[in-house]
């Protein structure tokens, strides 16, 4: 498959007055061409931070990149001018946000913001603009799009308005669609309909997507692969079944075991104890060894390296050591593992990990 | 053993005037019961009136029509002061914004203690601290909390202050208005097994309100579905998500995604469109008991088809 954009050793810190807060701490991944990355993480584990500076929307100062480089066709993007970078973003890479109220322009007409990204992109005049437009509201969903581009946003609901968000970020049919908690303000049923339109607007249009997001069950629905974050680090990247069904890393165990599942009920919920740590000092060793249960007492010196799983599989814990010790994994863990075997043999494949 | 009614909402409407003498019916006409140490679910997309339910349960708005019986007790009309303290007491409210909720400029003690000074549960100074320090190890802070402000603090431990605050004043009967959406997924799960964990050991009751249908058939033990001011379903949580049968509770279920790539692969989704019921003019929807124990919204000419079809 081919890439189209690389991560390298991303280090992003900002400067406050207190000192350095090193938000992403060498981050390193690919994307291919037509596939969905989810990135999954709590709050402040740097996934919305790596996203943003991959179109440069984070503000310097205070952020700054520290280390690493962002590689999409040919060129350090990092490296680029500001005027360089306008030729790419919202053109070869856009971006969609979770909250589609505050996105969008109060003031201005919906055919108005959306002829706005095509005109500054695409030499058109303005009758082609807005015939493009006109087809772009067909393409996410929206009936009478004639109609509908003399009217302002508050006359769309909450789903409409992420529709035309998307219709916006597609008007120059990017690369890369990287799409921030797209539907976290939406509704259950209209979040359902906002990812089926994704989906088929991938199919259709063959753009990589990075979709950020905390709702595993988002990721399970749409993702082909996912990494998952941690203070400012991937601590587990894996295709969507090896992350689900194989876990290795114990944060991501702790992810999966604290989601109720449908046939658990008097139990208690697992739970990950404490609380994410502060960027501003990182601790030594392994960041999430202070909440990890399974921690060895190297968790606490030194920072454990990627550990290769499988072809597509990458997790970093000592665990995968090969004199760490054996440990078991939660019972919900355990109970998704079995059915990895079964998963990888019905796709013809032999188990790995 | 029979189950005792704590609080039974009848015919509950809540009305605001929306200009032009048009009205939003927020509520209009919801019936239910929630027994003596349980946890009710109440679940529905934004706008459809769960959380004006709950409001309007604590009184924090005026009903328009029907009874709130709390104990037997109207919980609305007129009221001496005495009266409204002690249910004031009684009922308590845990809301989902753990950022605005809390007073920037209090301490976390005082911020506890408020209700035990409106109350008089504290007699000393040191008794009031003693308790302050009780309900900070109750929830999982520590007694050196007590002097902080909530900005210092995460907002899986905001949520956790706002329900020791919760809990000063010794409630039976909690609201805990979507509690848990504002936090992250290792943090919510720490919230509920504590919502749990003192649900067992004070034997609360709650009221929870959510739209995370997961988290919500995991705490609940029955569960309300609200659509556009009115409940349409009402049933025991295992028994909603095993046998739906308002084809709302249906689409509502079929559209949460599940942690399981190999359900999402095969994921049918419903769509619910109100206009397929085909109710004709002046037909009568009631609140209807299909099987034992589970309600559904439905005619006359539904009840005995939902009957021939799950009873």
């Amino acid at each position: 498959m081919e890439k189209i954009l690389q991560v390298n050793d991303l280090h992003i810190s900002f400067d406050i007055h207190a000192g350095e807060v090193q938000a992403v701490r060498g981050v390193t991944f690919d994307l291919y061409k037509g596939e969905t990355l989810a990135i999954v993480g709590e709050s402040g584990s740097g996934k919305s931070v790596t996203s943003k500076a991959l179109m440069r929307l984070l503000p310097t100062p205070p952020s700054r990149i520290k280390q690493g480089e962002i590689l999409f066709e040919g060129k350090d993007l990092t490296k680029l001018t500001d005027k360089e970078m306008q030729e790419i973003r919202g053109k070869k890479i856009s971006m969609i946000f979770q909250d589609p109220m505050t996105s969008l322009n109060p003031t201005m007409t919906i055919g108005k913001q959306i002829m706005e990204a095509i005109l500054k992109h695409q030499n058109l005049s303005k009758d082609e603009a807005r015939k493009r437009a006109i087809e772009l509201l067909q393409l996410v969903g929206i009936k009478n799009a004639e109609l509908r581009m003399k009217q302002y946003p508050h006359q769309f609901s909450g789903g409409m308005r992420q529709r035309v968000v998307i219709a916006i970020a597609l008007a120059c049919n990017p690369k890369i669609l990287i799409a921030d908690e797209p539907t976290t303000a939406l509704d259950v049923t209209i979040q359902a309909q906002i990812l089926e339109l994704m989906k088929d607007l991938q199919k259709k249009l063959g753009m990589s997507i990075i979709f950020i997001t905390h709702d595993l069950g988002v990721v399970a629905n749409m993702a082909d692969r996912v990494a998952v974050m941690y203070a400012g680090k991937i601590v587990e990247m894996g295709t969507v079944d090896e992350i689900f069904y194989n876990p290795k890393h114990p944060y991501t165990w702790g992810l999966l075991a604290s989601m109720p599942s449908l046939d658990h009920k008097d139990t208690e919920l697992y739970s990950i104890p404490g609380s994410p740590p502060d960027l501003l000092n990182p601790p030594k060793g392994d960041a999430f060894a202070p909440r990890n249960p399974y921690a060895l007492k190297i968790d606490y010196e030194l920072e454990p390296p990627m550990f290769q799983v499988s072809d597509t599989h990458y997790a970093a814990t000592w665990l995968l050591h090969e004199l760490a010790p054996k440990v078991e994994p939660p019972a919900i863990v355990r109970e998704r593992m079995k059915q990895f075997a079964d998963i990888v043999a019905r796709k013809g494949g032999k188990p790995r990990g | 053993m029979a189950k005792q009614k704590l609080l039974e909402v009848k015919n509950l409407k809540q009305y605001f005037p929306a200009g032009r003498g048009e009205v939003v019916k927020a509520v209009d006409g919801v019936t239910f019961d929630i027994y003596k140490g349980e946890t009710f679910g109440l679940v529905g997309e934004s706008g459809c009136g769960k959380s004006t339910t709950g409001r309007t349960i604590i009184r924090l708005y005026d009903a328009t029509d029907g009874e709130v019986l709390f104990n037997g007790v109207s919980v609305h009309g007129k009221k001496s002061k005495k009266e409204l303290k002690e249910l004031n007491r009684k009922m308590q409210m845990i809301f989902q914004d753990p950022y605005a909720s809390l007073n920037p400029r209090m301490t976390v003690a005082d911020i506890i203690a408020e209700g035990i000074d409106i109350h008089g549960l504290a007699k000393t100074k040191e008794e009031r601290m003693q308790r302050v320090y009780e309900l900070l190890e109750t929830v999982g802070l520590n007694r050196e909390h007590a002097s902080r402000y909530p900005h210092e603090f995460s907002g899986g431990q905001r949520q956790r202050i706002g329900i020791a605050r919760a809990l000063a004043v010794e409630p039976e009967f909690i609201i805990a208005d979507e509690p848990i959406s504002a936090l992250d997924v290792s943090i919510q799960a720490q919230v509920v097994n504590l919502l749990k964990r003192l649900q067992r050991e004070k034997g609360l009751t709650y009221l929870f309100i959510a739209h995370d249908l997961s988290m919500v058939k995991y705490i609940s033990d029955r569960i309300g579905v609200m659509y556009f001011g009115k409940m349409v379903e009402l049933a025991e949580s295992e028994e909603l998500y095993r046998n739906p049968i308002h084809p709302y509770t249906k689409a509502l279920l079929s559209a949460i995604p599940l942690p399981d790539p190999e359900t999402e692969r095969t994921r049918k989704r419903i769509v619910y469109d109100p206009a397929q019921h085909g109710y004709k003019d002046g037909e009568e929807l009631e609140f209807r008991e299909i099987t034992p124990g589970h309600f559904v919204l439905c005619s006359e000419e539904e009840y005995k088809r939902y009957r021939a079809m799950y009873a």
